[in-house]
């Protein structure tokens, strides 16, 4: 396979997660690493500590990353996705001291999906391109908000206190956003 | 059988954002192991994340030192692999009953359940959290009985996991998720057939709106 590796394209991502998974393949690890390290990094950071902590907390995602790439399922979402999941879940266990609750896909009173159609690797693809410029162009009010609850670990209320907004009005901004957002992952071909 | 009550954008939004303290994120993650409609809405939620986590600016002082990152993970990769490799454990459960995280969080299926008395003839089981902001509790409600009225001090998440209830706004079945603020004043009461299971997450005490109530409101713990 003779095709360039480009840091910034989720389809080589997916081949590059993949390889992880199914091989073992220390370099595509590597070119990941690069890629992700830095981010997930600077997200450890912005949710409160200090560097040497996001640090540490970057490299468990990572090696987490390492040990879990054969579970990634490629037409179930994207790559950031997936590392953003796994990033989140450490984040709360370290910073909050709460567990995160979570489903289990293997649990016999788990529901599963009626037989829906499952989205083709292409799709998922389209999709997080929608999403990425549906997000660059979310007016800035919007995208500040989520950032704010994705990033620094903010609930809706704290958000509103410290932006002396009503309540109110960061649930119903976040919903714009989350609408349009959505919207744009429908155009995408996504059923949902 | 299928839901008609499901999460709200605002709760399903901080729980993919993973700033929904754990008390109300057990009533969504166990709604989401019932509703594959929901699941649907919590990945595209999650995609935002990952979308965002793209977004975020190379900080060039994150970035110089992504070499030695990089080396010391190697460095553990290759450590942790001349040690055993970690066998992940595989959850054994019973068909039909709780669900997971639920299950875990009250240590049994329904029939092992130990249930304390609320006066009534209802029943409740309290569930620790690490959080602070909420509490977490099964409550089971005789058939064809009602909850005592109460408003709230704030938010309460009602999902039913056996039986049913019905109250001024609908009727709450298996996976149905309740979502009342403070303005809400109700009067759940269960459905005949059979007595009804639900969590509940408050964070705040709720405020009955009998004084009787109000006064054995501490006694009762609730």
């Amino acid at each position: 396979m003779s095709r360039r590796i480009g840091v910034d394209d989720g389809s080589d991502m997916r081949e590059l997660l993949c390889a992880v998974g199914a091989r073992r393949d220390i370099d595509a690890y590597e070119r990941l690493f690069r890629h992700f390290a830095p981010r997930v990094k600077a997200y450890m950071a912005k949710s409160g500590g200090n560097s040497q902590q996001a640090e540490e907390l970057m490299q468990e995602t990572m090696i987490a990353v390492w040990n879990k790439a054969g579970r990634f399922d490629p037409s179930k979402g994207a790559v950031s996705t997936w590392i953003f999941a796994i990033a989140r879940n450490l984040r709360i266990d370290a910073y909050r001291r709460e567990r995160r609750p979570e489903f289990d896909p293997s649990d016999p009173a788990f529901v599963p999906d009626d037989a829906a159609p499952a989205d083709t690797e292409l799709d998922v693809r389209e999709a997080s391109e929608q999403l990425h410029h549906a997000i660059a162009a979310l007016p800035a009010e919007q995208a500040s908000m989520l950032k704010l609850s994705f990033f620094e670990d903010q609930s809706h209320s704290a958000i509103a206190a410290r932006l002396n907004l009503p309540l109110g009005t960061v649930k119903s901004r976040m919903r714009l956003a989350f609408d349009k957002l959505r919207a744009s992952l429908a155009r995408a071909g996504d059923v949902s | 059988m299928s839901i008609s009550h499901h999460i709200s954008d605002d709760l399903l939004l901080s729980y993919a954002a993973g700033s929904l303290a754990e008390g109300w994120s057990i009533a969504v993650a166990t709604h989401l192991a019932l509703c594959p409609s929901c699941r649907h809405r919590l990945a595209v939620a999650e995609s935002v994340g990952g979308g965002l986590l793209e977004t975020m600016e190379d900080d060039a002082s994150v970035q110089s030192s992504v070499d030695q990152s990089w080396a010391d993970v190697r460095s553990r990769l290759q450590q942790q692999d001349r040690e055993a490799p970690a066998i992940r454990e595989t959850s054994v459960g019973r068909g039909g009953g709780l669900p997971e995280p639920l299950r875990s969080y009250v240590g049994g299926d329904f029939e092992t359940l130990k249930w304390r008395p609320l006066g009534r003839g209802a029943y409740q089981i309290p569930i620790k959290t690490e959080d602070r902001e909420t509490m977490v509790r099964l409550l089971r409600i005789p058939a064809g009985k009602p909850v005592p009225e109460h408003s709230h001090g704030g938010r309460e998440l009602t999902l039913v996991l056996a039986g049913s209830f019905h109250d001024g706004t609908g009727l709450f079945a298996r996976g149905d998720l309740e979502d009342a603020d403070a303005s809400l004043t109700h009067q759940p009461v269960a459905t005949p057939e059979a007595d009804c299971i639900c969590l509940a997450v408050t964070d705040a005490p709720l405020k009955f709106r009998s004084w009787i109530m109000r006064a054995i409101q501490p006694l009762l713990g609730i």
